[in-house]
């Protein structure tokens, strides 16, 4: 693989896949949260929630990066307060970057998860709670094993739209090779310069076995979540 | 050990006032659906909340809405059986039956003695969606027992099986009360279950309590036969087995007499309780002869309960029970059948079929 791609390519594939990663994990719990919210709770709010978990499917890609770049950028009200404080930036960093695909792909996360809560039958947890279960160890023994292949989907669709995010990420953190260009920046980038193609080809390539993987490896385990409720 | 139960609630336009209280046993809550017993059941075991009253169990207060009590649904120690079986689908049988112990604490008997019980021993390692219906509700009460439960609720546990289903546990249920001693709590709207199980009923309509005592007691009683259906109105007798008869038949005594059924599955000298239903009892004024019905006993009426239609509800006296008959307004008319009239219930033997005969009482019921 290594040999097949440039030092230059492969550092962007290398990069992406990071991002991706911790874009994923971090977003994992935050989204849990969400999707059990907007599947269970009843609160004044539930519809602005799910408004603005879905926000950034329907805004263009570069306003979204935008806000990100107003609101976490080193003068805005948050980045600002994270620099005072922690020492962190995130602007023009690869942390910045996790940050923008995290958000990119939230939504596809929330729904793929929620879907995996709906699916589960509320009497299951009613008869755990007559069996002596508290609600913690309801959600622990029941629920969370259901809906675990579909935490699973989701989390695998997040990485993919992560793996592609392009327009957030250049917006907010720009295009630094080595630090923020990821795989559809480098795509771009090469397609900019003349004699780029070749690369940019090699990358298109990687970018499609890999969204490709990730989809058929989300729709097996979203059957398996099916399956695994009927109890099949 | 017992319960007491005193709640309102008011849900889509109906309104529960209901107010009992379960001693040992099997007490059974009978209404037709829609009277809002599941709603106590639920009540009960929190997973529903009163607007107003208190429920308490052995003494210990579970729900009390003047001073704001209201255990968790977990803390409150009973089992339910769910009308659909509910066990977790991603859990073997075994994992199932022992999930109280596991995930809770609670309990911790070996599954096999409960499994033997109810004959689910087999079946320990399978997977759940592999059980037949009946199988299923059989390793959900087996998963209630073994939480060690103060109290079973059973909420119309036979409902969603059909006849022959039914026929398979009810026998289980019947060890159940006689093996465990745990008190239970048990939904239905199915006479023979009520015959069966039943040492104390509640009944419920639209709501409210209308009548609660002794199953002997209660559904002989004549102004109850309207809520308990017409075609289902019967008593149920305690009786002795006297005797074994060599062509198929045995022999029970009352205490009005003998009568002969057929061969009951129970050793001379058990006790048992038979239900005979009001229609398949006929009544003579003068002791009939030359007839093929084999059980002829000395009755007295006690009280005659027209109805709209053409028949009426007599109520006899049968030495110390209590036994319902129904027949025309004409033939009670011709027979001049009133209140103090000596007459013969003539029944059938063949009209006691073995689902209304209950065997393996405890003693004293």
């Amino acid at each position: 693989m290594i040999g097949w791609l440039g030092p230059e390519e492969w550092q962007a594939v290398a990069l992406s896949l990071k991002v991706s990663f911790w874009a994923t994990l971090l977003s994992l719990p935050f989204g849990l949260l969400c999707a059990m919210a907007l599947a269970r709770g009843q609160f004044i709010g539930r519809d602005v929630l799910n408004w603005l978990v879905h926000l950034p499917l329907v805004l263009p890609p570069v306003v979204t990066g935008y806000l990100l770049l107003l609101g976490f950028g080193r003068q805005g009200p948050i980045g600002s307060v994270m620099d005072d404080l922690f020492g962190i930036t995130l602007a023009f960093q690869w942390t910045g970057a996790a940050l923008a695909a995290s958000i990119m792909a939230f939504p596809l996360m929330v729904r793929a998860i929620r879907l995996a809560i709906e699916a589960v039958d509320p009497k299951l947890e009613e008869a755990a709670a007559t069996l002596g279960a508290s609600r913690m160890k309801v959600f622990s023994t029941v629920t969370l094993p259901l809906i675990l292949p579909g935490i699973i989907a989701g989390a695998v669709l997040a990485f993919a739209k992560a793996m592609g995010e392009f327009g957030a990420t250049i917006t907010f953190v720009s295009n630094i090779p080595g630090e923020t260009r990821t795989v559809p920046s480098a795509i771009y980038a090469f397609l900019q310069v003349p004699g780029g193609e070749t690369s940019a080809i090699r990358l298109v390539l990687v970018a499609v076995a890999i969204a490709i993987g990730a989809l058929i490896l989300s729709e097996w385990l979203s059957r398996r979540v099916a399956r695994r409720i009927s109890g099949e | 050990m017992s319960l007491s139960v005193d709640i309102r609630r008011s849900f889509g336009g109906f309104e529960l006032r209901t107010t009992f209280d379960a001693p040992e046993g099997v007490t059974v809550l009978f209404g037709r659906s829609g009277s809002g017993k599941t709603s106590v059941v639920k009540s009960v075991a929190g997973l529903v909340t009163p607007d107003d009253g208190k429920i308490a169990l052995n003494g210990r207060v579970l729900f009390d809405a003047a001073k704001r009590t209201n255990v968790a649904v977990h803390q409150r120690r009973l089992g339910y059986v769910f009308q659909d079986s509910r066990l977790f689908p991603h859990l073997s049988v075994r994992d199932n039956l022992c999930y109280a112990a596991h995930v809770c604490g609670r309990g911790g008997k070996d599954p096999k003695e409960v499994g033997a019980l109810l004959g689910i021993s087999h079946l320990l390692d399978r997977r759940t969606h592999s059980l037949s219906g009946g199988e299923a509700q059989r390793v959900a009460i087996g998963r209630a027992l073994l939480s060690e439960p103060d109290i079973l609720l059973m909420d119309e546990p036979l409902a969603s099986l059909d006849g022959p289903r039914k026929a398979e546990i009810l026998p289980y249920l019947e060890t159940l009360r006689r093996e465990t001693g745990l008190s239970i709590l048990y939904v239905t709207h199915n006479m023979a279950e009520v015959a069966r199980l039943a040492t104390h009923i509640v009944l419920i309509d639209e709501g409210r309590v209308v009548r609660s005592g002794a199953p002997e007691e209660v559904l002989t009683d004549p102004d109850m036969v309207r809520l308990l259906g017409i075609r289902d109105a019967g008593a149920v007798l305690s009786a002795t087995v006297a005797k074994h008869h060599p062509d198929g038949l045995s022999a029970l005594a009352l205490s009005a007499g003998e009568i002969l059924l057929p061969a009951v599955d129970a050793p001379v000298g058990a006790k048992i309780r038979v239900r005979i239903l009001a229609q398949d009892v006929i009544l003579a004024r003068s002791h009939p002869e030359g007839l093929s019905a084999l059980n002829i006993l000395p009755v007295r009426v006690l009280a005659v309960r027209r109805g709209e239609g053409p028949g009426v509800i007599v109520q006899l006296q049968a030495g110390e029970d209590r036994l319902l008959a129904r027949i025309t307004r004409r033939s009670a008319d011709m027979l001049n059948i009133v209140e103090g009239a000596e007459c013969y219930a003539v029944m059938k033997s063949v009209a006691v079929s073995q689902t209304d005969i209950a065997v393996g009482l405890q003693t004293g019921l």
